[in-house]
């Protein structure tokens, strides 16, 4: 099946833009009434993931740098944005200072991360970015002594909710004969969030910036030898990279309203980098497929504890160590059957041939 | 002969790698509008000294002065900057870019839009990327690749690839156009081809600097020719003096013959 005919056949890409767009707009309230809120709390958080998921698909799928410790920018999103609107230095910056200031931070961070690691490949870069993943974390775990910035690993409570102009996302509004809980609300602006994602990682991706990455990707020294500084067009991938991280990392601490270094394992960044190469490496579209399914998965297969009830009369397995077997063996047959992923990046041209 | 008549001037280029002399003490000169060949045995440092002259390696010794700049130990896409451009004898195109996409990779030297222009699609990135794409698609036309604008450079026939890899660096504006075996694996009627093409090149004005191993293409091509040998210039001067001189048969067809 050719989905990309969907989006690029003139007849089709009204009607599937459209069916999408409706499709997104009713979904909260869909999942409401069908799977409860538990869900539509994971479509959001699965919208999230889409950003990240973009923001490794430039370093790793457009710019072919393997990072292993990309979850680090999420979290120093994260924590930009709680320490600097909660009551750990009582100070409650605006939602609208925080989101640029905690992108700019993590782009820093992007580059520290680059800057460093410019001369490294493959086997090599993983293992630096992982080294750097877990630097993060330990830095944030144990920065509450002498002078306690972070919290350590109890971590910050009570960040502030998003607050857009008056507009509190931590209550319930209605509008037009629908309810928008907190959670409905962090949906629709994860989606304006993830929405505009798709589009600059697709406008990056047909640009000369885009050009340079995945020339990078494919052949470094040739890319050099034909006027592209990789110096700084790697850094480059570096910082936009971990600005779509640091912005998810921000919006993810107000949602949640509680972070720990916890939430920033090196598991998390592997899930992540999980989302970019089964959902198609390189491809926007198959990246935020990606997201989507494996935030789902894991928790789709939480139904296989009372299944079991079910159909044994008893817990055989334990849920948990069952769910990740399942979850470990999805990924291993998507692998099998599809290795470059769900929805690859591009599919060899096929020569037209006019009818008649 | 008047300085400014002078493109390339390399001098006593000295490039060891451990306790092997890939080049020692090697100088050439190249005039503008001219094909230079440049030639020798396999291992001669033909390669080395195109990767020194293209900022890939940094010579042990030596000047080189392009078009009145020192560029010698410059990174290679400074080097690309100031009008040099080269192919790979080894062909090393972006797989998995389209012919045409390869090609406007080649114009990122000569254009500015960077994440902000891309991002908000500005009048001028949108010109700019206009310009690119048709730039390209002259490009392709003129190394006769129109055909190919749309496949992947990896799926094309090795001739073609050669031919995208001129294309590619023609792109950048070189004054300087450095082919390295550009007729390696071709058949007869492929070099035919590249030889008009590498012709029309030298007369739109581009220099052209020629590692080749048919001799009967660089002796019908080239208005100088250079020799090495053991990383050493053995030979330098016009085809037909450089084609009688004893060192330049010893060293090609060894010692017994001269």
């Amino acid at each position: 099946m050719n989905l990309d005919a969907l989006f690029t056949d003139r007849r089709w890409r009204w009607i599937t833009w459209g069916a999408v767009a409706l499709l997104l707009l009713a979904l909260p309230f869909i999942t409401e009434a069908v799977l409860g809120r538990s869900w539509v709390r994971i479509i959001a958080v699965a919208l999230l993931f889409v950003m990240l998921a973009l923001g490794l698909n430039i370093v790793v799928g457009f710019a072919g740098l393997l990072d292993l410790g990309y979850i680090a920018f999420f979290a120093v999103g994260a924590y930009s944005y709680a320490l600097l609107a909660s009551p750990q230095f009582a100070v409650h910056w605006p939602f609208m200072v925080l989101l640029p200031l905690g992108a700019a931070i993590a782009a820093v961070f992007g580059i520290l991360l680059g800057a460093p690691t410019l001369r490294l490949r493959g086997d090599y870069l993983a293992i630096v970015t992982l080294g750097f993943g877990e630097i993060i974390r330990v830095f944030l775990n144990n920065l509450n002594r002498p002078v306690n910035i972070t919290n350590g690993p109890q971590g910050i409570t009570l960040i502030d909710p998003l607050q857009i102009g008056g507009f509190s996302l931590a209550q319930s509004h209605t509008f037009a004969g629908l309810t928008f809980s907190p959670v409905h609300n962090y949906y629709f602006v994860f989606l304006v969030c993830a929405v505009l994602s798709i589009a600059l990682s697709l406008r990056l991706q047909n640009s000369r910036i885009g050009r340079a990455w995945v020339a990078i990707r494919d052949d470094e020294l040739a890319a050099s030898a034909m006027g592209i500084n990789t110096r700084n067009v790697k850094l480059l991938a570096f910082a936009m990279g971990a600005t779509f991280g640091g912005v998810a990392g921000g919006l993810f601490a107000s949602f949640q309203g509680f972070i720990s270094p916890e939430s920033f394992q090196l598991i998390d960044s592997i899930m992540v980098l999980c989302m970019v190469v089964l959902g198609g490496m390189g491809n926007v579209a198959g990246v935020a497929l990606g997201a989507v399914l494996l935030t789902a998965l894991p928790e789709a297969l939480r139904y296989i504890g009372p299944l079991q009830q079910r159909w044994f009369g008893g817990v055989i397995v334990d849920p948990a160590d069952l769910r990740m077997l399942l979850f470990g063996l999805a990924l291993v047959l998507m692998m099998l059957l599809r290795p470059e992923g769900l929805w690859p990046a591009r599919r060899r041209p096929v020569a037209a041939i006019p009818a008649g | 002969m008047p300085a400014d008549n002078i493109l390339l001037a390399a001098s006593g280029i000295r490039k060891h790698f451990g306790g092997l002399a890939a080049l020692s003490d090697v100088s050439i000169t190249v005039r503008r509008g001219e094909i230079f060949g440049l030639i020798g045995p396999n291992g001669a440092g033909k390669t080395t000294l195109f990767n020194v002259l293209t900022g890939l390696a940094v010579p042990d010794a030596g000047t080189l002065i392009f078009d009145g700049h020192r560029i010698e130990g410059l990174k290679p896409h400074a080097v690309a900057g100031h009008g040099i451009a080269r192919t790979f004898q080894n062909i090393r195109l972006f797989g998995s870019m389209t012919a045409l996409e390869n090609v406007m990779v080649g114009r990122h030297l000569r254009s500015h839009t960077g994440v902000l222009g891309a991002a908000f699609r500005t009048r001028a990135a949108v010109a700019e990327e206009r310009a690119i794409t048709r730039r390209a698609q002259e490009l392709l036309d003129y190394c006769g690749l129109a055909a190919r604008a749309g496949n992947l450079a990896r799926d094309l026939p090795y001739g073609d690839q050669r031919r995208l890899e001129i294309a590619r660096a023609l792109a950048t504006d070189p004054k300087l156009l450095a082919l390295d075996e550009p007729a390696a694996g071709m058949n007869a009627t492929e070099t035919v081809a590249l030889t008009a093409l590498l012709k029309r090149i030298r007369s739109d004005g581009i220099t052209l600097l020629l590692i080749e191993h048919d001799m009967k293409l660089v002796m019908a091509l080239s208005n100088s020719v250079a020799v090495l040998d053991y990383g050493e210039k053995i030979a330098e001067g016009a085809p037909e003096s450089v084609r009688r001189d004893p060192r330049v048969i010893e060293a090609y067809l060894g010692g017994d013959f001269a």
